[in-house]
């Protein structure tokens, strides 16, 4: 009741558009915290290093030299060397690519595929919910990741595979996201007056309902490229998904774990360390986009 | 109370289901020849064949799928190529390793979460909060292999404190006689304290592993559940009869706010179990995980198989408990039965 | 009386108490002055935004975080509670000063049985100790009218009503015989008989004790019927304070005159609401010429009995199959008509089964059996989901009873106007239809610059505005009107009843006015139907119904309406 008695007190003059006003405190958000800047930077790196990174990088990512094997970082080689002598740096910055990828496309998939279904099954209910939910049902019933190691052990060893796989375990979150969502909304005052007026179901769906829940599914979205990017990081871990001597984050801490007993600390660190930064960074993001969409729910 | 725990189970039958066609069908859509994937890749054209009607494969997949669940019936998960054991032995003997090793883990991370959350919640702003939001946003971003890995780097190579991370017990050691097939336990029930001692100094690193790990989620739920209830209604009765601090907190907050925690245990465990794969990799862990990554490599199909399904069905059975302990506390669920 | 205002039992001087939000500082309540006498029923009245439950938080030093008391003083029985200590101010809440709140239900802990909740209150206060406590809390269960309390001792309150909670939170509040009872909106979204019920236990129970009580409310006739004094607040700051007896008779303050003359009341008409005298339009279109409209009949809805509800939990679990318990009967064969250009009105209870009439008539939910007859075609036979596509779709709309929840967020004033012109009439160019919808805002009396807000731009009495111009503009026959006014504050209602009969007159349009509240109803009806468990106890004229009840069940409606002396 306080909070309602502050909020009714606030002015209501707020004469700018919806569009421009959200651009406002979006600018609000990004300049007025630090961490949000800080992440936004880092995204921007992160996109500049898939895209560019082969084209900036001082050495062949896959050139081996055995002269300079195992050398720590220096000033020729500012991440170091691994055991074949490649320069640490160049896989670094290469393997960008690869791993947002993975990202990137198993969470579009997943986008379209959890948020249509789940939609579907929140507005319609009857048999699409029953269905959808039961498929949903049926992966949560696996722990995730285990999941995915089977479904790669079975598709085969491919990036590719990672990517389904991917997209097979985070679709229940979009479901249930996107179901919920939609089924508040199903009987919401606006929907019912839209029905008055003479709108059919699907323009419902598509015009009132789905402009509501597109915005959740974003922040969503950027949740959870964290996760598939530690998800398929994992699983070429393990020697799923890609092969050696392809530069990936996941299989080059899978190299350097190796060394870690004797000292050889770099091989590791600096690709976990990037890894780590990606999947903060979407995280970070993620936070900072709910903000602007959801002023109330913080956390 | 017994029937409502019969309803739970019946509730877990359409997952059972699920889980079981589903290993099957992971059995029978590999690409290429499924017989020929599992006799090995060294494997004749004889094995092949003899592979094949030992899966009956040549049958049609109704049949294939009723041989498989009056198989799995029998608790037969097929052989392992490299062993030559059948995989089910291999499973329950290293499971106690991957459950001692995933039971303290969690044990810690709650140990530490649900406390953090609390205080973060009732200081809102405080300096515990910040260190709550920072661990919970570092914990959700640290690759768990990453973790493991400079944990040993630090804590054995750099300090020396911890025992080489190879597996469950120093060499020079022998396993305590089996109880619960956990080393800490069966080694307190043997008395014998210098293996309790030698078998959590490698036990420790490993679980702190997967302790940081589960820490963020649990605490960032507790976090936001405990905040959700300072600010109910409820509290706020609770405030204004003039409770004390402690009885508002522990008896009214806490046990409700403990609701969307353990609902979120079941997310929890399902990235433990998969975790637990890449912490025993690291570890050398003798566990199932490592069991599978083995297999895998060795493109040993039938132990990958089982693992996931037995995986699947630990995980059925886990959530089927939090369910459990949902109605425990929650009587509005108890009551709906 | 004097003795009274001299010796006050609580005294609040010069209060300020300001919150700091993301805009700053915000001041909810400025230097107020108020005072309570011991044994006194003193109201504080106002419309929401206007403060009074920020004072009472204040009062039990209860502010949420945000909240700080800036200057002031609050003395309590001679103790400066601004200066107490907060374990002091712990001891003295519950013990020497309570609070019972609105929305009972979750006012209480979920998942804690009743008498333990009365017990940690007893027991926090040393009432009682381990040994008697349990007794102690039965008896006072017994002193709320609780039947049965041995057995509802161990309730949750998941399975008792509201009006049944709302006793458990005076059980409560008064379990340690405080002085002074702080009750915020202790009535509001209970039916009127419980809220009779409820507040005739308060005050039987403080008068008995010799209490002081403090009835924040937002209505007038509630705090005409209970309390001796008033203090009206607006914005913050106190405008008026009087006994009841003369603030209802001569409200010296501008504000308290209209918020007095917005209060429905016995006698007064749609006009006596308003601020400024206006006189009725002239009647055009079309009159009541006898022949039905809407003809309902043997309408039935029945719904399939289920278990409680879902926990969250079990979000995606189906319910196990439905026990074969015969079905429930929402409507119960129920029969009634409306004429060209009359204005029925569907009273009754939450769970009356009034909504769910409206919602068939409105052929958004498809009846059990009956016909739903609009001028002669049986609209009923056509479901639900398909009579969006047929012409007779623009011949009955609707107004909705959250103006808020009633519009897409994502819509601005314009589109949400414009939709039903675009999908059902026959305007498609953009100029002229963005000159129809400013035809119709300047029908419904909202400024045009307005029309390209959002929802959240709007207060809700211009939200409630668009979504009449919704509702008119496909010149339908019939406009359904689900409590369009229960979300308002009174003096908004007061506009928005005014607009809607005036509407009618000028567009002749028939209304179902579908509400919990007699007096509102009559002012906009000429038709009163009287609905309870699913089926018609009473029908008639407004005036017939409202004066010359004939069933006992309207005679008890009409009875607990409180409203203040005429």
């Amino acid at each position: 009741m306080t909070a309602l008695d502050t909020t009714a007190v606030e002015p209501d003059a707020r004469p700018a558009t919806g569009l421009s006003a959200t651009l406002k405190h979006a600018r609000h958000v990004v300049t007025g915290n630090p961490i949000t800047g800080f992440s936004f930077t880092l995204f921007i790196l992160l996109v500049v290093c898939a895209l560019f990174g082969p084209f900036l990088v001082p050495y062949d990512p896959l050139a081996t030299n055995t002269a300079v094997a195992l050398k720590p970082p220096s000033l020729h080689h500012l991440m170091g060397t691994d055991q074949l002598g490649r320069d640490l740096l160049s896989r670094v910055i290469v393997a960008t690519r690869l791993d947002m990828a993975v990202a990137v496309f198993s969470v579009a998939l997943v986008f379209v595929l959890g948020g249509i279904s789940g939609i579907a099954a929140g507005y319609f209910g009857g048999w699409t919910d029953r269905l959808v939910g039961r498929l949903s049902d049926t992966i949560m019933a696996f722990p995730l990741f285990v999941l995915a190691m089977g479904i790669v052990a079975a598709l085969g060893n491919t990036v590719t595979n990672i990517i389904i796989a991917t997209t097979i375990i985070n679709y229940p979150l979009y479901v249930r996201i996107a179901r919920a969502e939609a089924n508040v909304r199903r009987n919401a005052g606006f929907v019912q007056a839209a029905r008055l007026s003479g709108n059919g179901e699907i323009r419902i769906l598509l015009t009132q309902i789905l402009p509501n829940i597109l915005p959740i599914m974003m922040v969503q979205m950027s949740l959870t490229m964290g996760y598939a990017i530690l998800n398929a990081a994992g699983l070429s871990f393990i020697g799923l998904g890609v092969r050696p001597p392809t530069p990936e984050w996941g299989i080059m801490v899978a190299e350097g774990a190796a060394f870690i007993v004797s000292g050889e600390w770099w091989i590791a660190l600096f690709p976990g360390l990037a890894l780590m930064l990606a999947v903060f960074c979407f995280n970070l993001l993620g936070d900072g986009l709910r903000d602007i969409v959801d002023p109330q729910r913080r956390t | 109370m017994r029937s409502i725990v019969l309803k739970r189970l019946a509730t877990a039958i359409p997952s059972l289901v699920g889980v079981i066609v589903i290993s099957f069908l992971l059995t029978r859509v590999l690409p290429g020849d499924t017989a020929s994937y599992f006799a090995g890749p060294a494997a004749t054209p004889q094995a092949i064949a003899e592979v094949r009607k030992q899966l009956g494969l040549d049958k049609s997949l109704p049949e294939q799928f009723a041989r498989y669940v009056v198989d799995l019936a029998h608790g037969d998960l097929g052989n392992s190529l490299t062993t030559g054991q059948p995989v089910v032995t291999e499973i329950a003997n290293r499971l106690p390793a991957s459950g001692e090793l995933t039971l303290l883990g969690l044990l810690i991370a709650l140990g530490i979460a649900v406390p953090l959350g609390i205080l973060a919640a009732i200081r809102e702003g405080s300096w515990i909060d910040h260190l709550c939001r920072v661990i919970v946003t570092t914990g959700v971003s640290l690759p768990v292999f990453f973790t493991g890995l400079l944990l040993v780097y630090l804590f054995y190579f750099r300090l020396g404190w911890s025992p080489a991370p190879l597996g469950r017990l120093d060499v020079f050691y022998s396993a305590p006689p089996q109880v619960t097939g956990f080393y800490l336990i069966d080694s307190l029930i043997a008395r014998d304290f210098e293996t309790f001692r030698a078998a959590l100094a490698q036990l420790i690193l490993p679980a702190a592993t997967l302790a940081i790990f589960s820490l963020a989620p649990l605490a960032r739920i507790t976090r936001g559940s405990m905040l959700a209830v300072m600010g109910s209604d409820f509290v706020r009765t609770a405030r204004a009869s003039g409770l004390t601090p402690k009885t508002v907190i522990l008896t009214y907050a806490f046990r409700n706010a403990m609701l969307p925690v353990i609902t979120t245990l079941g997310m929890v465990f399902s990235f433990l179990l998969g975790a637990n794969v890449l912490v025993e990799k690291v570890f050398a862990w003798p566990g199932i995980g490592s069991y599978a990554v083995e297999a895998l490599i060795a493109s040993d199909y039938a132990p990958v198989q089982g693992f996931v399904l037995a995986m699947a069905l630990l995980y059925v059975a886990l959530n089927l408990m939090i369910d459990l302990l949902y109605g425990v506390i929650d009587p509005r669920v108890r009551l709906e039965a | 009386m004097l003795d009274i205002v001299h010796q006050p039992l609580l005294d609040i001087h010069d209060l300020t108490v300001d919150f700091a939000t993301r805009r700053g500082t915000v001041t909810a309540v400025r230097n107020i002055d108020i005072s309570v006498g011991k044994g006194e029923t003193l109201g504080i009245v106002g419309e929401s935004g206007s403060g009074k439950s920020v004072t009472s938080f204040a009062v039990m030093r209860i502010l949420d975080r945000a909240g700080r008391i800036a200057t002031g003083s609050v003395t309590f029985s001679g103790i400066d509670l601004r200066a107490a200590s907060d374990g002091d101010m712990a001891d003295m809440r519950g013990r020497e000063m309570s609070m019972i709140f609105q929305n009972p239900r979750a006012a209480l802990n979920p998942i804690r049985k009743v008498g333990h909740q009365i017990e940690d209150v007893l027991l926090r206060h040393v009432q009682a100790v381990r040994a008697n406590v349990k007794e102690k809390a039965i008896d006072i269960l017994k002193q709320v009218r609780i039947a049965r309390p041995e057995e509802r001792y161990h309730a949750y309150p998941f399975e008792l009503s509201g009006g049944m909670c709302q006793r458990i939170v005076i059980a409560i509040a008064l379990a340690c015989k405080p002085q002074l009872l702080i009750a915020d909106e202790p009535t509001t979204g209970l039916d009127v008989t419980t809220q009779k019920a409820v507040m005739e236990l308060v005050v039987e129970l403080t008068h008995a004790r010799g209490m002081s009580t403090i009835l924040i409310t937002h209505d007038l006739g509630l705090a005409a019927a209970y309390c001796d004094r008033v203090v009206v607040m607006q914005k913050g700051e106190v405008v008026e304070t009087a006994p009841s007896a003369t603030i209802f008779k001569a409200p010296a303050h501008a504000y308290t005159r209209k918020l007095m003359r917005a209060t429905p009341r016995p006698g007064a008409t749609l006009r006596d609401l308003l601020d400024e005298e206006r006189p009725a339009p002239p009647p055009i279109g079309v009159q009541a010429d006898g022949r039905p409209l809407l003809k309902i009949a043997n309408l039935v809805k029945e719904y399939p009995r289920q278990g409680a509800t879902k926990s969250m939990a079990h979000l995606f679990r189906r319910k196990a199959s439905e026990a074969d318990a015969p079905p429930f009967r929402a409507v119960d064969a129920i029969s009634f008509e409306i004429m060209r250009g009359q204005s029925v009105g569907l009273v009754g209870e939450s769970g009356c089964g009034k909504s769910t009439t409206s919602m068939m008539a409105m052929r958004l939910l498809d009846p059990t059996s009956g016909s739903i007859i609009l001028d002669g075609e049986d609209i009923g036979a056509i479901p639900a989901h398909a009579f969006a596509k047929i012409p007779a779709r623009k011949r009955i709309q609707m107004v909705f009873q959250d103006p808020t929840d009633s519009l897409n967020p994502r819509f601005t004033a314009a589109r949400a106007i414009a939709d039903p012109i675009l999908r059902l009439g026959d305007v498609r160019r953009r100029d002229a239809l963005r000159t129809r919808c400013e035809e119709l805002a300047q029908l419904v009396g909202l400024p045009r610059h307005l029309l390209d807000r959002f929802p959240h731009q709007l207060s809700g009495g211009q939200k409630a505005r668009v979504g009449i111009a919704r509702a008119i503009a496909l010149h339908p026959e019939l406009v359904i009107l689900d409590e369009p006014t229960a979300a308002l504050d009174v003096s908004v209602q007061a506009i928005v009843l005014n607009l809607l009969d005036e509407l009618k007159t000028r567009l002749g349009m028939s209304y179902l006015f579908v509400s919990h509240d007699l007096h509102v109803v009559r002012l906009l009806c000429d038709h009163v139907i009287v609905m309870k468990s699913g089926r018609i106890v009473e029908e008639g004229s407004a005036e017939q119904v409202l004066e010359a009840p004939q069933d006992p069940y309207t005679r008890e409606l009409i009875a607990a309406i409180p409203h203040p002396p005429v």
